[in-house]
């Protein structure tokens, strides 16, 4: 619950009675937890380098699919809703980025219209940012279900049996694009980024819900609002990381 | 943290302020527009590629991390505590990466 400016106790700034970061306890604890989740995802993602770098890279000039070498991101992502057959690399993630983006700023805004005990206004702003996140998790489910069912094309090899496989798409044993860790790390890291997004937008809804019903407003601060968008800012942020290290590197 | 409402003469809401808010906006998708077109339009060493697309997304990071969610206008001590574990993760993945390619050399 937030308290007036800090009034340093006889006892000193930190033994107790105060607030010595100038932060309240919610917020210092979303921070601290903030963190503690940034370490999970620099984990996946420093895998993610670590078996990347450890394959030799696909040829830039005639690219192909294969087992061993590890696929060029815009060979692989390049397909768009509605537009079947098209080839335009990284054009849909590019869409998604955008969209992420846009839902954090409109996180900003609700923070600020917080900030001048405007409800209507946070009203609206969190109300976009939900439609902002349920979008992004609407495209992510399309790009999975693009990247499962894979190709016309798919992939033919030859086994270690000697036997001839075709196979088409992806899923954790094997896929059409490259290594079997390509599919493993693709599901894991946007999946459990995926679920953020999906965790975020259900407390944003909550804090939406609570906004409607006056709750902050009685309470005569809109703080809940910005604790929330620095989870919603954290997922955004870890999307900008996913973003990089997987489809552009 | 109690916030310090201006209200007018007549109780009305004071207006937005937001245009700190767009202004960051326009640099992250400036900064990302930029990153498609280094991507897919220009020739150039896939390392040196990769070396911008990090730096940027650094630069990103910064302006979501910092004006966002408000870091860089909190205390000193909040700001460190957030910052000085972020770099050690920075420094893992560097030394992670170099360590992936060093077992490629030798495979």
């Amino acid at each position: 619950m937030a308290t007036a400016t800090a009034t340093i106790s006889s006892k000193g700034i930190w033994n107790g009675g105060n607030e010595p970061l100038k932060a309240s306890y919610g917020k210092l604890m979303m921070w601290f937890f903030l963190l503690s989740d940034a370490f999970s995802f620099s984990a996946l993602l420093i895998t993610y380098g670590l078996i990347r770098y450890s394959h030799p890279a696909g040829s830039l000039e005639n690219f192909q699919f294969s087992q061993e070498t590890w696929p060029i991101p815009d060979q692989v992502f390049n397909a768009i809703p509605f537009l079947h057959g098209v080839h335009m690399p990284l054009v849909f993630v590019g869409i998604m980025t955008f969209i992420l983006i846009m839902s954090s700023v409109t996180m900003v805004l609700a923070v600020e219209a917080g900030h001048r005990m405007d409800k209507k206004d946070v009203q609206k702003w969190m109300l976009w940012t939900i439609i902002g996140g349920l979008t992004f998790l609407g495209c992510q489910a399309w790009e999975w279900t693009h990247f499962i069912i894979g190709t016309e094309e798919g992939f033919t090899f030859t086994d270690v049996l000697g036997n001839v496989r075709e196979v088409f798409g992806a899923n954790l044993h094997i896929n059409q694009y490259g290594p079997p860790a390509f599919a493993d790390l693709f599901f894991f890291i946007t999946g459990f980024h995926g679920f953020h997004v999906f965790s975020g937008v259900c407390l944003n809804f909550l804090i939406f819900y609570n906004t409607v019903t006056g709750v902050y407003h009685q309470r005569g601060h809109y703080e809940m609002v910005e604790k929330v968008g620095l989870y919603w800012h954290f997922v955004d942020l870890v999307w900008v990381f996913v973003f990089t290290f997987f489809y552009l590197i | 943290m109690a916030h310090h409402v201006e209200h007018t003469q007549s109780g009305e809401i004071p207006k937005a302020n937001t245009k700190a808010i767009w202004r960051t906006f326009w640099i992250l998708l400036i900064l990302t527009a930029f990153e498609f077109l280094i991507a897919l339009g220009i020739d150039m060493d896939s390392r040196l590629k990769a070396a911008i697309f990090i730096i940027m997304t650094f630069v990103k990071a910064f302006y979501i991390v910092g004006e966002f969610m408000h870091l860089k206008h909190e205390v000193k001590a909040l700001i460190w505590s957030i910052v000085i574990p972020t770099g050690f993760i920075v420094w893992l993945i560097l030394a992670l990466l170099i360590e992936g390619n060093a077992i490629l050399q030798v495979r």
